[in-house]
Protein backbone atom coordinates (compact mmCIF):
# COMPACT_ATOMS: atom_id res chain seq x y z
CA UNK A 1 0.00 0.00 0.00
CA UNK A 2 2.76 2.27 1.04
CA UNK A 3 4.59 1.70 -2.22
CA UNK A 4 1.43 2.25 -4.24
CA UNK A 5 0.88 5.62 -2.62
CA UNK A 6 4.45 6.54 -3.36
CA UNK A 7 4.19 5.53 -6.98
CA UNK A 8 1.05 7.56 -7.40
CA UNK A 9 2.80 10.55 -5.91
CA UNK A 10 5.74 9.86 -8.15
CA UNK A 11 3.61 9.64 -11.26
CA UNK A 12 2.16 13.03 -10.45
CA UNK A 13 5.50 14.55 -9.67
CA UNK A 14 7.25 13.39 -12.84
CA UNK A 15 6.23 15.92 -15.43
CA UNK A 16 5.80 14.47 -18.91
CA UNK A 17 8.41 15.49 -21.43
CA UNK A 18 7.81 18.81 -23.09
CA UNK A 19 7.79 17.37 -26.60
CA UNK A 20 5.58 14.43 -25.64
CA UNK A 21 2.96 16.63 -24.00
CA UNK A 22 2.98 19.21 -26.78
CA UNK A 23 2.36 16.66 -29.50
CA UNK A 24 0.61 13.41 -28.61
CA UNK A 25 1.91 11.90 -31.85
CA UNK A 26 5.55 12.74 -31.15
CA UNK A 27 7.67 9.60 -31.49
CA UNK A 28 8.38 7.90 -28.22
CA UNK A 29 11.98 7.24 -29.18
CA UNK A 30 13.92 9.71 -31.31
CA UNK A 31 15.22 8.32 -34.59
CA UNK A 32 18.89 8.40 -33.53
CA UNK A 33 18.04 6.29 -30.47
CA UNK A 34 16.15 3.73 -32.56
CA UNK A 35 18.84 3.47 -35.25
CA UNK A 36 21.77 3.21 -32.83
CA UNK A 37 19.81 0.86 -30.54
CA UNK A 38 19.25 -1.70 -33.30
CA UNK A 39 22.73 -1.32 -34.80
CA UNK A 40 24.17 -1.99 -31.35
CA UNK A 41 21.77 -4.91 -30.87
CA UNK A 42 22.87 -6.53 -34.15
CA UNK A 43 26.54 -5.92 -33.35
CA UNK A 44 26.14 -7.24 -29.81
CA UNK A 45 24.53 -10.45 -31.03
CA UNK A 46 27.45 -10.92 -33.47
CA UNK A 47 29.93 -10.11 -30.68
CA UNK A 48 28.31 -12.66 -28.37
CA UNK A 49 28.29 -15.46 -30.98
CA UNK A 50 31.90 -14.84 -32.01
CA UNK A 51 32.90 -14.24 -28.38
CA UNK A 52 31.65 -17.68 -27.37
CA UNK A 53 33.70 -19.20 -30.21
CA UNK A 54 36.80 -17.32 -29.03
CA UNK A 55 36.35 -18.39 -25.41
CA UNK A 56 36.03 -22.02 -26.49
CA UNK A 57 39.63 -21.95 -27.75
CA UNK A 58 40.83 -21.26 -24.20
CA UNK A 59 38.09 -21.43 -21.57
CA UNK A 60 40.50 -20.57 -18.75
CA UNK A 61 40.82 -17.13 -17.19
CA UNK A 62 43.81 -15.69 -15.34
CA UNK A 63 44.80 -12.61 -13.38
CA UNK A 64 47.89 -10.53 -14.08
CA UNK A 65 50.03 -10.20 -17.17
CA UNK A 66 50.33 -13.79 -18.36
CA UNK A 67 48.52 -17.10 -18.17
CA UNK A 68 48.61 -20.40 -20.03
CA UNK A 69 48.04 -24.10 -19.36
CA UNK A 70 51.27 -24.17 -17.32
CA UNK A 71 49.92 -21.59 -14.86
CA UNK A 72 47.04 -21.69 -12.41
CA UNK A 73 43.82 -20.14 -13.69
CA UNK A 74 41.67 -17.78 -11.66
CA UNK A 75 38.71 -19.81 -12.89
CA UNK A 76 37.87 -22.14 -15.77
CA UNK A 77 34.59 -22.65 -17.55
CA UNK A 78 33.38 -26.27 -17.45
CA UNK A 79 33.14 -26.52 -21.23
CA UNK A 80 35.10 -28.40 -23.90
CA UNK A 81 37.76 -26.57 -25.89
CA UNK A 82 38.60 -26.22 -29.59
CA UNK A 83 42.28 -26.78 -28.76
CA UNK A 84 43.69 -30.20 -27.90
CA UNK A 85 46.34 -28.87 -25.49
CA UNK A 86 43.83 -27.23 -23.13
CA UNK A 87 42.99 -29.64 -20.29
CA UNK A 88 39.20 -29.54 -20.00
CA UNK A 89 38.31 -33.04 -18.79
CA UNK A 90 36.42 -33.69 -22.01
CA UNK A 91 37.67 -36.44 -24.28
CA UNK A 92 37.07 -34.48 -27.47
CA UNK A 93 38.06 -31.23 -29.15
CA UNK A 94 35.63 -28.84 -30.81
CA UNK A 95 36.34 -27.47 -34.33
CA UNK A 96 38.42 -24.28 -34.55
CA UNK A 97 36.19 -21.37 -35.61
CA UNK A 98 38.46 -18.53 -34.53
CA UNK A 99 39.30 -17.19 -37.99
CA UNK A 100 35.89 -15.81 -38.94
CA UNK A 101 34.99 -15.33 -35.28
CA UNK A 102 37.86 -12.92 -34.75
CA UNK A 103 37.04 -10.95 -37.92
CA UNK A 104 33.33 -10.83 -37.07
CA UNK A 105 34.14 -9.82 -33.49
CA UNK A 106 36.29 -6.84 -34.48
CA UNK A 107 34.04 -5.71 -37.33
CA UNK A 108 31.08 -5.75 -34.94
CA UNK A 109 33.14 -3.88 -32.34
CA UNK A 110 33.78 -1.16 -34.91
CA UNK A 111 30.03 -0.98 -35.53
CA UNK A 112 29.42 -0.55 -31.78
CA UNK A 113 32.01 2.22 -31.67
CA UNK A 114 30.49 4.09 -34.63
CA UNK A 115 26.94 3.66 -33.32
CA UNK A 116 28.15 4.80 -29.89
CA UNK A 117 29.80 7.91 -31.34
CA UNK A 118 26.66 8.85 -33.26
CA UNK A 119 24.57 8.25 -30.14
CA UNK A 120 26.82 10.37 -27.93
CA UNK A 121 27.20 13.24 -30.40
CA UNK A 122 23.53 13.42 -31.43
CA UNK A 123 22.25 12.67 -27.93
CA UNK A 124 24.59 15.21 -26.40
CA UNK A 125 23.61 18.02 -28.75
CA UNK A 126 19.90 17.14 -28.43
CA UNK A 127 20.09 17.20 -24.64
CA UNK A 128 18.83 13.63 -24.63
CA UNK A 129 20.94 12.50 -21.69
CA UNK A 130 20.07 15.33 -19.33
CA UNK A 131 16.36 15.30 -20.22
CA UNK A 132 15.65 11.59 -20.48
CA UNK A 133 18.42 9.67 -18.77
CA UNK A 134 19.77 11.59 -15.79
CA UNK A 135 17.23 10.95 -12.99
CA UNK A 136 14.89 13.88 -12.44
CA UNK A 137 15.73 16.03 -9.41
CA UNK A 138 12.85 14.68 -7.32
CA UNK A 139 13.95 11.11 -8.13
CA UNK A 140 17.43 11.55 -6.74
CA UNK A 141 16.51 10.31 -3.27
CA UNK A 142 16.71 6.91 -1.60
CA UNK A 143 13.00 7.13 -0.98
CA UNK A 144 12.20 7.54 -4.70
CA UNK A 145 14.60 4.74 -5.53
CA UNK A 146 13.01 2.42 -2.95
CA UNK A 147 9.55 3.27 -4.28
CA UNK A 148 10.62 2.46 -7.82
CA UNK A 149 12.18 -0.82 -6.72
CA UNK A 150 8.94 -1.73 -4.90
CA UNK A 151 7.00 -1.07 -8.10
CA UNK A 152 9.16 -3.57 -9.97
CA UNK A 153 8.99 -6.35 -7.39
CA UNK A 154 8.52 -9.81 -8.81
CA UNK A 155 4.86 -10.81 -8.54
CA UNK A 156 3.60 -7.35 -9.27
CA UNK A 157 0.82 -7.89 -11.82
CA UNK A 158 1.88 -5.12 -14.14
CA UNK A 159 4.88 -2.85 -13.96
CA UNK A 160 4.22 0.87 -14.02
CA UNK A 161 5.31 1.80 -17.53
CA UNK A 162 4.85 5.46 -18.38
CA UNK A 163 5.11 5.99 -22.15
CA UNK A 164 7.84 8.41 -23.09
CA UNK A 165 9.33 8.55 -19.61
CA UNK A 166 12.00 6.27 -18.21
CA UNK A 167 11.62 5.64 -14.49
CA UNK A 168 14.53 6.16 -12.14
CA UNK A 169 15.65 2.50 -12.20
CA UNK A 170 15.64 2.46 -15.99
CA UNK A 171 17.63 5.68 -16.06
CA UNK A 172 20.27 4.34 -13.68
CA UNK A 173 20.47 1.04 -15.57
CA UNK A 174 20.72 2.71 -18.99
CA UNK A 175 23.31 5.24 -17.81
CA UNK A 176 25.33 2.44 -16.24
CA UNK A 177 25.23 0.29 -19.36
CA UNK A 178 25.91 3.18 -21.76
CA UNK A 179 28.56 5.08 -19.86
CA UNK A 180 30.17 2.45 -17.62
CA UNK A 181 29.66 -1.05 -18.99
CA UNK A 182 30.09 -0.42 -22.73
CA UNK A 183 33.22 1.75 -22.23
CA UNK A 184 34.65 -0.93 -19.90
CA UNK A 185 33.94 -3.68 -22.43
CA UNK A 186 35.55 -1.65 -25.24
CA UNK A 187 38.55 -0.68 -23.12
CA UNK A 188 39.25 -4.21 -21.86
CA UNK A 189 38.82 -5.49 -25.41
CA UNK A 190 41.27 -2.97 -26.82
CA UNK A 191 43.72 -3.67 -23.98
CA UNK A 192 44.04 -7.26 -25.25
CA UNK A 193 45.34 -6.05 -28.61
CA UNK A 194 49.16 -6.14 -28.70
CA UNK A 195 49.19 -3.30 -31.25
CA UNK A 196 46.93 -1.10 -29.10
CA UNK A 197 48.94 -1.98 -25.99
CA UNK A 198 52.09 -0.81 -27.80
CA UNK A 199 50.51 2.62 -28.35
CA UNK A 200 48.78 2.96 -24.97
CA UNK A 201 50.68 0.67 -22.57
CA UNK A 202 49.11 2.13 -19.41
CA UNK A 203 45.69 1.02 -20.61
CA UNK A 204 46.82 -2.55 -19.89
CA UNK A 205 48.98 -2.01 -16.82
CA UNK A 206 46.30 -0.18 -14.81
CA UNK A 207 43.96 -3.11 -15.42
CA UNK A 208 46.55 -5.45 -13.90
CA UNK A 209 47.93 -6.87 -17.16
CA UNK A 210 46.89 -8.55 -20.38
CA UNK A 211 45.20 -11.55 -18.73
CA UNK A 212 43.39 -9.30 -16.22
CA UNK A 213 42.04 -7.33 -19.19
CA UNK A 214 40.78 -10.57 -20.75
CA UNK A 215 39.14 -11.68 -17.50
CA UNK A 216 37.54 -8.26 -16.96
CA UNK A 217 36.34 -8.29 -20.59
CA UNK A 218 34.59 -11.60 -19.92
CA UNK A 219 33.09 -10.59 -16.55
CA UNK A 220 31.80 -7.26 -17.87
CA UNK A 221 30.16 -9.16 -20.74
CA UNK A 222 28.41 -11.34 -18.17
CA UNK A 223 27.10 -8.15 -16.56
CA UNK A 224 25.93 -6.98 -19.99
CA UNK A 225 24.17 -10.29 -20.64
CA UNK A 226 22.39 -9.98 -17.28
CA UNK A 227 21.30 -6.47 -18.23
CA UNK A 228 19.96 -7.66 -21.58
CA UNK A 229 18.05 -10.48 -19.86
CA UNK A 230 16.38 -8.08 -17.42
CA UNK A 231 15.83 -5.50 -20.18
CA UNK A 232 14.01 -8.01 -22.41
CA UNK A 233 12.05 -9.42 -19.46
CA UNK A 234 10.86 -5.94 -18.45
CA UNK A 235 9.81 -5.17 -22.02
CA UNK A 236 7.88 -8.44 -22.11
CA UNK A 237 6.13 -7.53 -18.87
CA UNK A 238 5.31 -3.99 -19.94
CA UNK A 239 3.92 -5.06 -23.33
CA UNK A 240 6.36 -6.64 -25.74
CA UNK A 241 4.60 -5.84 -29.02
CA UNK A 242 3.82 -2.24 -28.12
CA UNK A 243 7.31 -1.44 -26.88
CA UNK A 244 9.03 -3.21 -29.76
CA UNK A 245 6.93 -1.21 -32.23
CA UNK A 246 7.85 1.98 -30.39
CA UNK A 247 11.56 1.17 -30.66
CA UNK A 248 11.32 0.04 -34.29
CA UNK A 249 9.01 2.53 -35.97
CA UNK A 250 8.98 5.28 -33.39
CA UNK A 251 5.20 5.33 -33.30
CA UNK A 252 4.03 6.81 -30.05
CA UNK A 253 3.21 4.26 -27.42
CA UNK A 254 -0.48 4.18 -26.68
CA UNK A 255 -1.63 3.54 -23.20
CA UNK A 256 -2.90 -0.03 -22.91
CA UNK B 1 5.15 14.78 -57.21
CA UNK B 2 7.69 17.50 -57.23
CA UNK B 3 8.48 16.72 -53.62
CA UNK B 4 9.09 13.03 -54.31
CA UNK B 5 11.31 13.82 -57.28
CA UNK B 6 13.38 16.20 -55.20
CA UNK B 7 13.63 13.66 -52.42
CA UNK B 8 14.71 10.85 -54.76
CA UNK B 9 17.17 13.22 -56.39
CA UNK B 10 18.61 14.08 -53.00
CA UNK B 11 18.76 10.43 -51.99
CA UNK B 12 20.48 9.54 -55.28
CA UNK B 13 22.91 12.40 -54.83
CA UNK B 14 23.68 11.35 -51.27
CA UNK B 15 24.25 7.73 -52.33
CA UNK B 16 26.57 8.85 -55.13
CA UNK B 17 28.43 11.13 -52.72
CA UNK B 18 28.89 8.32 -50.18
CA UNK B 19 30.08 5.96 -52.95
CA UNK B 20 32.53 8.58 -54.25
CA UNK B 21 33.75 9.23 -50.72
CA UNK B 22 34.24 5.49 -50.23
CA UNK B 23 36.29 5.21 -53.42
CA UNK B 24 38.34 8.30 -52.49
CA UNK B 25 39.00 7.05 -48.96
CA UNK B 26 40.00 3.59 -50.22
CA UNK B 27 42.40 4.92 -52.85
CA UNK B 28 43.93 7.40 -50.38
CA UNK B 29 44.16 4.57 -47.86
CA UNK B 30 46.01 2.37 -50.36
CA UNK B 31 48.36 5.20 -51.16
CA UNK B 32 49.29 5.69 -47.50
CA UNK B 33 49.52 1.98 -46.75
CA UNK B 34 46.34 1.81 -44.70
CA UNK B 35 44.61 -1.02 -46.55
CA UNK B 36 45.71 -4.58 -45.71
CA UNK B 37 46.27 -6.95 -48.65
CA UNK B 38 43.38 -9.16 -47.50
CA UNK B 39 40.85 -6.31 -47.65
CA UNK B 40 38.24 -8.23 -49.54
CA UNK B 41 35.05 -10.05 -48.78
CA UNK B 42 32.58 -9.49 -46.01
CA UNK B 43 35.20 -8.61 -43.37
CA UNK B 44 37.08 -6.07 -45.50
CA UNK B 45 35.67 -3.05 -43.60
CA UNK B 46 36.62 -4.37 -40.14
CA UNK B 47 40.04 -5.68 -41.17
CA UNK B 48 40.82 -2.40 -42.94
CA UNK B 49 39.66 -0.22 -40.04
CA UNK B 50 41.78 -2.13 -37.54
CA UNK B 51 44.87 -2.09 -39.75
CA UNK B 52 44.44 1.58 -40.70
CA UNK B 53 43.93 2.64 -37.07
CA UNK B 54 47.07 0.81 -35.97
CA UNK B 55 49.14 2.18 -38.84
CA UNK B 56 47.85 5.73 -38.29
CA UNK B 57 48.35 5.85 -34.54
CA UNK B 58 51.09 3.33 -33.86
CA UNK B 59 53.32 2.83 -36.87
CA UNK B 60 56.46 3.08 -34.72
CA UNK B 61 55.02 2.23 -31.31
CA UNK B 62 57.03 -0.27 -29.29
CA UNK B 63 55.57 -3.50 -27.96
CA UNK B 64 55.64 -3.63 -24.17
CA UNK B 65 58.86 -5.01 -22.69
CA UNK B 66 58.94 -6.51 -19.22
CA UNK B 67 61.38 -6.80 -16.30
CA UNK B 68 63.51 -9.92 -16.09
CA UNK B 69 61.53 -11.04 -13.02
CA UNK B 70 58.48 -11.61 -15.23
CA UNK B 71 60.13 -14.20 -17.49
CA UNK B 72 58.04 -17.39 -17.31
CA UNK B 73 59.61 -20.22 -15.33
CA UNK B 74 57.73 -22.68 -17.51
CA UNK B 75 56.86 -21.13 -20.87
CA UNK B 76 54.15 -22.89 -22.84
CA UNK B 77 55.37 -24.65 -25.96
CA UNK B 78 52.44 -24.82 -28.33
CA UNK B 79 51.91 -27.69 -30.76
CA UNK B 80 54.43 -27.93 -33.60
CA UNK B 81 54.27 -29.88 -36.83
CA UNK B 82 55.97 -33.25 -36.96
CA UNK B 83 59.56 -32.61 -38.13
CA UNK B 84 60.40 -33.48 -41.72
CA UNK B 85 63.32 -35.78 -42.54
CA UNK B 86 65.41 -32.80 -43.60
CA UNK B 87 64.64 -31.02 -40.34
CA UNK B 88 65.61 -34.09 -38.32
CA UNK B 89 68.95 -34.18 -40.21
CA UNK B 90 69.56 -30.49 -39.46
CA UNK B 91 68.74 -31.12 -35.84
CA UNK B 92 71.22 -34.02 -35.64
CA UNK B 93 73.87 -31.64 -37.01
CA UNK B 94 72.91 -29.04 -34.39
CA UNK B 95 71.68 -26.83 -37.24
CA UNK B 96 75.28 -26.20 -38.42
CA UNK B 97 74.08 -26.10 -42.05
CA UNK B 98 70.80 -24.22 -41.43
CA UNK B 99 70.57 -21.10 -43.54
CA UNK B 100 68.21 -18.22 -44.03
CA UNK B 101 67.83 -17.51 -47.75
CA UNK B 102 66.95 -13.93 -48.56
CA UNK B 103 65.43 -13.42 -51.99
CA UNK B 104 63.35 -10.95 -53.93
CA UNK B 105 63.85 -7.20 -53.89
CA UNK B 106 67.38 -7.20 -52.47
CA UNK B 107 70.72 -6.42 -54.15
CA UNK B 108 72.61 -9.40 -52.70
CA UNK B 109 70.29 -12.39 -52.35
CA UNK B 110 72.52 -14.60 -50.20
CA UNK B 111 71.89 -17.43 -47.76
CA UNK B 112 72.86 -16.45 -44.21
CA UNK B 113 74.15 -19.10 -41.81
CA UNK B 114 73.23 -19.07 -38.15
CA UNK B 115 76.82 -18.03 -37.31
CA UNK B 116 76.60 -15.12 -39.75
CA UNK B 117 73.32 -14.03 -38.18
CA UNK B 118 74.77 -14.29 -34.65
CA UNK B 119 77.71 -12.14 -35.76
CA UNK B 120 75.42 -9.33 -36.89
CA UNK B 121 73.66 -6.68 -34.85
CA UNK B 122 71.99 -8.37 -31.87
CA UNK B 123 69.01 -7.36 -29.85
CA UNK B 124 67.52 -8.96 -26.72
CA UNK B 125 64.04 -8.12 -25.57
CA UNK B 126 61.69 -9.44 -22.91
CA UNK B 127 58.29 -9.55 -24.59
CA UNK B 128 55.11 -11.56 -24.37
CA UNK B 129 53.95 -14.17 -26.83
CA UNK B 130 50.22 -13.51 -26.99
CA UNK B 131 48.20 -16.20 -28.71
CA UNK B 132 44.93 -15.42 -30.43
CA UNK B 133 43.47 -18.29 -28.38
CA UNK B 134 43.88 -16.22 -25.22
CA UNK B 135 46.99 -17.48 -23.44
CA UNK B 136 50.32 -15.71 -23.12
CA UNK B 137 53.79 -16.01 -21.59
CA UNK B 138 56.86 -13.81 -21.30
CA UNK B 139 60.38 -14.76 -22.37
CA UNK B 140 63.60 -13.09 -23.32
CA UNK B 141 64.16 -13.31 -27.05
CA UNK B 142 67.54 -12.70 -28.65
CA UNK B 143 68.16 -12.31 -32.33
CA UNK B 144 69.09 -10.17 -35.27
CA UNK B 145 66.63 -7.40 -36.08
CA UNK B 146 64.98 -8.26 -39.40
CA UNK B 147 65.80 -4.68 -40.47
CA UNK B 148 69.53 -5.42 -40.06
CA UNK B 149 69.21 -8.60 -42.15
CA UNK B 150 67.33 -6.75 -44.87
CA UNK B 151 69.78 -3.84 -44.91
CA UNK B 152 72.75 -6.22 -45.04
CA UNK B 153 71.19 -7.77 -48.13
CA UNK B 154 70.59 -4.38 -49.73
CA UNK B 155 66.80 -4.08 -49.53
CA UNK B 156 65.41 -2.02 -52.42
CA UNK B 157 63.14 1.00 -51.89
CA UNK B 158 60.35 -0.70 -53.84
CA UNK B 159 60.00 -3.37 -51.10
CA UNK B 160 56.59 -3.33 -49.43
CA UNK B 161 56.23 -6.77 -47.81
CA UNK B 162 58.40 -9.51 -46.40
CA UNK B 163 57.18 -13.09 -46.70
CA UNK B 164 58.83 -15.65 -44.40
CA UNK B 165 58.75 -19.37 -45.09
CA UNK B 166 59.23 -22.13 -42.54
CA UNK B 167 60.70 -25.60 -42.88
CA UNK B 168 57.34 -27.17 -42.00
CA UNK B 169 55.52 -25.52 -44.90
CA UNK B 170 54.09 -22.70 -42.79
CA UNK B 171 54.57 -19.15 -44.02
CA UNK B 172 53.31 -15.66 -43.36
CA UNK B 173 53.99 -12.08 -44.38
CA UNK B 174 54.24 -8.62 -42.82
CA UNK B 175 54.31 -5.12 -44.23
CA UNK B 176 57.54 -3.17 -44.51
CA UNK B 177 56.75 -1.08 -41.39
CA UNK B 178 56.54 -4.22 -39.29
CA UNK B 179 59.59 -5.72 -41.05
CA UNK B 180 61.77 -2.64 -40.36
CA UNK B 181 60.46 -2.21 -36.79
CA UNK B 182 63.22 -2.45 -34.15
CA UNK B 183 61.47 -5.24 -32.26
CA UNK B 184 60.89 -7.55 -35.21
CA UNK B 185 63.59 -10.13 -34.64
CA UNK B 186 65.02 -13.05 -36.58
CA UNK B 187 65.26 -14.87 -33.27
CA UNK B 188 67.89 -17.50 -32.47
CA UNK B 189 68.09 -17.25 -28.67
CA UNK B 190 65.62 -17.61 -25.84
CA UNK B 191 66.20 -16.95 -22.13
CA UNK B 192 69.98 -16.88 -22.57
CA UNK B 193 70.44 -20.09 -24.61
CA UNK B 194 69.89 -21.26 -28.17
CA UNK B 195 66.24 -21.13 -29.21
CA UNK B 196 64.80 -24.60 -28.44
CA UNK B 197 63.04 -26.44 -31.26
CA UNK B 198 59.81 -26.52 -29.21
CA UNK B 199 59.77 -22.73 -29.36
CA UNK B 200 60.69 -22.46 -33.02
CA UNK B 201 64.45 -23.07 -33.10
CA UNK B 202 66.79 -22.69 -34.74
CA UNK B 203 65.18 -19.54 -36.21
CA UNK B 204 61.86 -17.94 -35.45
CA UNK B 205 60.39 -14.69 -36.69
CA UNK B 206 59.28 -12.78 -33.60
CA UNK B 207 56.72 -10.05 -34.32
CA UNK B 208 55.80 -8.92 -30.78
CA UNK B 209 53.34 -6.23 -31.88
CA UNK B 210 51.15 -8.89 -33.43
CA UNK B 211 49.60 -12.10 -32.13
CA UNK B 212 51.56 -15.32 -31.90
CA UNK B 213 50.48 -16.73 -35.24
CA UNK B 214 52.63 -14.14 -37.04
CA UNK B 215 55.70 -15.37 -35.10
CA UNK B 216 56.39 -18.30 -37.42
CA UNK B 217 58.78 -21.04 -36.26
CA UNK B 218 61.64 -22.76 -38.17
CA UNK B 219 62.06 -20.02 -40.79
CA UNK B 220 64.52 -20.72 -43.60
CA UNK B 221 63.61 -18.29 -46.39
CA UNK B 222 62.64 -14.63 -46.74
CA UNK B 223 61.04 -13.15 -49.83
CA UNK B 224 61.14 -9.38 -50.12
CA UNK B 225 58.37 -8.21 -52.45
CA UNK B 226 56.32 -5.21 -53.48
CA UNK B 227 53.05 -7.12 -53.54
CA UNK B 228 51.55 -10.11 -51.83
CA UNK B 229 48.48 -10.04 -54.05
CA UNK B 230 49.66 -12.86 -56.31
CA UNK B 231 51.00 -14.97 -53.43
CA UNK B 232 48.94 -16.57 -50.79
CA UNK B 233 49.26 -14.16 -47.87
CA UNK B 234 49.85 -16.72 -45.19
CA UNK B 235 49.03 -20.28 -44.28
CA UNK B 236 46.16 -18.83 -42.30
CA UNK B 237 44.93 -16.56 -45.08
CA UNK B 238 41.74 -18.39 -45.83
CA UNK B 239 40.35 -17.82 -42.37
CA UNK B 240 42.51 -15.64 -40.15
CA UNK B 241 43.04 -11.93 -40.73
CA UNK B 242 46.40 -11.06 -42.28
CA UNK B 243 47.03 -8.24 -39.81
CA UNK B 244 46.98 -9.57 -36.26
CA UNK B 245 47.97 -6.57 -34.15
CA UNK B 246 44.50 -6.81 -32.68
Amino acid sequence: MHARQHSAALARSVAPLADASADPLAPSHPRFVRVTHWLTTIATIALMISGVELIVSHPRFYWGEVGNVNTTPLFSLPIPSSRALVPTGYGYTLPDQNGWSRSLHFQSAWLVIFAGLVYIVVGGTAGHFTRRLVPARQDRTWRALRASIAEHRYGQSDIPHRPGIYNVLQRIAYLGVLFVLFPLVIWTGLAMSPGFAAVVPWSVTILGGHQSARTLHFTSIIALVLFVAVHVLMIARAGFRRLMLAMISGTPELRP
Amino acid sequence: MNHITRRSLLAGGATAAVAALGVAVTSAGRRFGLVPPDAEGVFAPGNTLSYAAHRLFGRNALAREFPRSMIAAKPFANEISAPTEAFARHRAEHFAKWTLDVRGLVDTPVPLSLDTLRGMETRSQITAVTCEEGWSYIAEWTGTPLSAVLQACGIRPSAKYVVYYAADGWYDSIDIDEAMHTQTLVTWGMNGSALPVAFGGPLRMRVPRQLGYKSVKFIERLLVTDSVADLKLSTNARSYAWYSGI
